[in-house]
């Protein structure tokens, strides 16, 4: 074949992808833990409201939580098993948040109970909406925005185009790798319901270019009555970020604090799209979901349909750790968050976790002044001038940085904390910035 | 299974860092200069080799003793000041007497970029700030060249080059001039080839146009030079000799002569493109890289001298702040610059 340059957006950068150990691992059901962690509020919005009384025997797929409002999703259960607690529950970013302990069955099947079934074909665009709801589907790339509050779109609106995104930038992660090749008539399915439900004429899955093989499947599974087309981009990070692809496919510029609406289109995650495409016919919940686990610190790395609620330590016991592991983070290397402790659960957002050992954990170098070598600049996708940035962050000039050089526009990427030879870490920086102005505007 | 009870490190994102830091990209930058270095003691023996080591020792010596006397860690090993000593001494003419090398590679760095904070603080390019004072305070040493490839030239050093501090150096054999000199008065023109070989008189290390030119190439290609300085002067050089020479052949050089000749290629390729002094952004550096052409060729074609490429680079420095202000980035979906209040 041809050399050919593949569409991409201006900037970003080319950190070692490291997806070899995972890519090829086809995805593996994880077992059940003794106790599953299961927190309330797994999404966006507002925490759900349980439906459930400790010490009640509760079924694989049923309802334990309903959504509190539209921008909420009710929660399921993993396992059948026993609601052992109703209480807090340590979360992500290390506080305790409300939800409940499950202890399951030993020996608890992988049976799942179904509920109402949604059929694409006779359904209106509301009742996909709603089923989307109940299957309590939030964004499974990592955003964990409710899918359905997305999927409505606001008066006044239209949206010509559904982006499907199974570009999965970040180094390590290749679970949406997987789904593509392994849950191809799901994603179609999925996008059918995603098509009906938004309006949209066609919809556009868009795949980066290390993971060809995927692509190449999608293009021969896809229906012929279904306006899909699988377009491959450059591998470059942050490729993934919905305004990038959308900048890379379509060339068009989302306007600064808006939704890509505005430009006529709608982004979903390739795995948010199998995963409707799976439950909605069958009316189940959402009750695991694939994740890549990672990283030179784990011994059985590969892709597993993991319960939610799995606690990582239990988790990280199973594949198995080396006596030197330093540092596990949920998510990519360039944008994920280190744990502060292994008691949390996997969740409905977290699409992987990568472990480090002493020899890939990054020691914070020495900090240089600002060489002005640009490479920041030349990295940030949304064309900041994080040296700038940097310089009045350091002087604590906030206000001038959010006024003048559009702060707020950062999304937090990291691509330039990555690049600068100076190891500024110019991106803790700016979340730091960020977090004064909210607090000083709130105030 | 104990390991997953230990202490775990918690850091912010990004988890990895880019391999390129400060210290590779100085190192490369100083692989890069080596080969025309290198030739330059074969072109003119030992004058270069001993100039050379005493422009970087006194710039390293400089550096190490300011931080020592301030009372900060020496961030000699950064090898930036190594960089400032090599191509400062690579400007300096190779019969220069070693005290004039050792005062201003003294000024490079003290002025030139301890005043200014130093790594990163300075406004201008350190080794011009130290040519330029030598150009000032000593014009003739600094117009005296020794003839290339002379026989002896691995024997014995020039004498001007042991010269005593503060007496008139004496010259053993000067050449008539370097090419550019020898155009500008005498209407003599060089063979294009022996400029791009560099066999021709000059500055210590300005004349193998071929050699910077590869060293150039691997500077860029590792993304550490940024390209658009050197193809913007290129750009300005070419086009303002192509309308002179194609306007009066007689009294202006043609392009390749110009391209080639003095220190064009050392200052596009490794002056203008010193990250510290130039502008951040892709087109803020063709900008810069557009008006030092601009500078240097009116100083080359009407000015008093018959080189302008270091106060062009030095000019160059000085709007760089300037560019950079005019020049943000366009910030996804606002269709506006960033700018200062
Ligand atoms: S973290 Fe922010 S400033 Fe840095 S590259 Fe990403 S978007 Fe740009
Ligand atoms: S990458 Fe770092 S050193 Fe380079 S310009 Fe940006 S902040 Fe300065």
């Amino acid at each position: 074949m041809l050399w050919r340059r593949h569409k991409t957006f201006p900037r970003g950068i080319h950190p070692p992808e490291c997806k070899d150990e995972t890519r090829g691992s086809p995805i593996r059901q994880f077992p059940f833990a003794p106790v599953m962690v299961i927190p309330m509020q797994q999404h966006i919005g507002k925490p759900a409201i349980p439906v459930v009384a400790e010490g009640q025997e509760v079924a694989r797929g049923q309802l334990l939580a309903r959504a509190d409002g539209f921008i909420s999703v009710p929660v399921h259960a993993p396992a059948s098993g026993v609601v052992k607690r109703i209480a807090l529950v340590p979360n992500i970013d290390g506080h305790m948040v409300p939800g409940m302990y499950l202890q399951c069955f030993p020996g608890a099947t992988q049976e799942v109970i179904e509920g109402t079934p949604c059929r694409v074909e006779t359904t209106t665009p509301e009742q996909i909406i709603d089923a989307v709801q109940q299957a309590g589907i939030v964004g499974l790339g990592g955003a964990a925005f409710p899918a359905h509050a997305k999927l409505r779109i606001p008066e006044g609106k239209t949206v010509d185009t559904l982006l499907i995104n199974g570009v999965e930038c970040e180094p390590y992660l290749t679970t949406d790798h997987r789904v593509m090749l392994e849950q191809t008539d799901d994603i179609f399915l999925g996008i059918r319901y995603l098509l009906k439900a938004t309006g949209a004429e066609r919809a556009i899955i868009a795949v980066e270019a290390n993971k060809q093989d995927a692509a190449e499947k999608l293009r021969r599974q896809a229906p012929n009555n279904l306006p899909v087309m699988v377009e491959v981009l450059a591998v470059k990070y942050p490729q993934g970020a919905e305004k990038m692809v959308i900048q890379a496919l379509l060339n068009r510029e989302v306007p600064s604090g808006h939704h890509p609406y505005e430009v006529h289109v709608i982004g979903v995650n390739v795995a948010t799209a199998a995963e409707i495409g799976r439950l909605l016919p069958h009316g189940r919940g959402i009750q695991e979901r694939v994740i890549t686990i990672t990283g030179p610190g784990v011994k059985k790395k590969g892709n597993y349909r993991i319960p939610i609620g799995t606690p990582l330590r239990f988790a990280l016991e199973w594949v198995g750790v080396g006596d030197d592991l330093a540092e596990v983070f949920l998510g990519g290397p360039m944008m994920g968050q280190a744990v502060p402790s292994l008691d949390i659960p996997i969740t409905k957002g977290i699409n992987g976790f990568v472990a480090f050992t002493e020899a890939q954990i990054y020691r914070a170098e020495k900090v240089l002044p600002c060489i002005h070598c640009g490479y920041c600049v030349a990295a940030c996708p949304v064309r900041l001038n994080p040296a700038r940035l940097g310089l009045l962050a350091k002087r604590e000039r906030y206000e001038e940085m959010a006024r003048s050089f559009d702060l707020m526009d950062c999304f937090e990427c990291g691509a330039c904390s990555y690049v600068c030879p100076s190891r500024i870490p110019l991106v803790q920086h700016f979340r730091v910035a960020k977090q004064r102005i909210k607090k000083r505007r709130a105030a | 299974m104990n390991a997953v009870e230990k202490t775990l490190t918690i850091r912010s994102s990004p988890h990895i860092r880019s391999p390129i830091g400060v210290e590779a990209i100085m190192r490369n930058v100083v692989y890069a200069l080596l080969p025309a270095a290198v030739f330059s003691v074969y072109v003119f023996g030992l004058a270069a080799l001993v100039l050379l080591t005493t422009a970087v020792l006194t710039c390293v010596a400089t550096e190490h003793l300011l931080c020592r006397a301030t009372g900060r860690a020496s961030t000699v090993n950064d090898w930036s000041v190594a960089i400032t000593g090599l191509i400062y001494g690579m400007t300096l003419p190779p019969g220069l007497p070693l005290w004039m090398v050792i005062l201003g590679g003294m000024v490079a760095v003290a002025l030139g970029k301890f005043l200014f904070g130093g790594l990163g603080g300075n406004l201008f390019n350190p080794a011009l700030v130290g040519r330029a004072f030598l150009q000032a305070a000593f014009p003739s040493a600094m117009t005296s060249w020794v003839p290339v490839l002379s026989a002896d030239r691995f024997q014995i050093l020039p004498r001007s080059t042991l010269a005593y501090p503060f007496a008139e150096p004496v010259y053993d054999t000067m050449t008539g001039a370097t090419p550019l000199a020898a155009f500008k008065f005498e209407r003599q023109t060089t063979e294009t080839v022996d400029l791009f070989l560099g066999l021709t008189g000059g500055s210590t290390g300005e004349t193998a146009s071929l050699l910077l030119l590869a060293g150039g190439f691997y500077l860029i290609a590792r993304k550490m030079a940024n390209w658009r300085i050197p193809a913007g002067i290129f750009a300005a050089v070419a086009a303002l000799s192509g309308i002179t020479h194609g306007l009066e052949p007689e009294t202006y050089a043609a392009p390749p002569f110009m391209l080639f000749s003095g220190g064009l290629m050392l200052g596009a390729l490794f002056m203008a493109t010193d990250m510290v002094a130039s502008p951040l952004t892709g087109a803020g550096c063709f900008i810069y890289g557009l008006l030092i052409g601009a500078v240097a060729m009116t100083i080359r074609l009407w000015g008093a001298m018959p080189e302008g490429v270091m106060y062009a680079i030095l000019f160059g420095n000085a709007v760089s702040p300037l560019i950079d202000r005019a020049i943000q980035p366009i910030t996804y979906g606002t269709g506006k610059r960033g700018r200062e209040p």
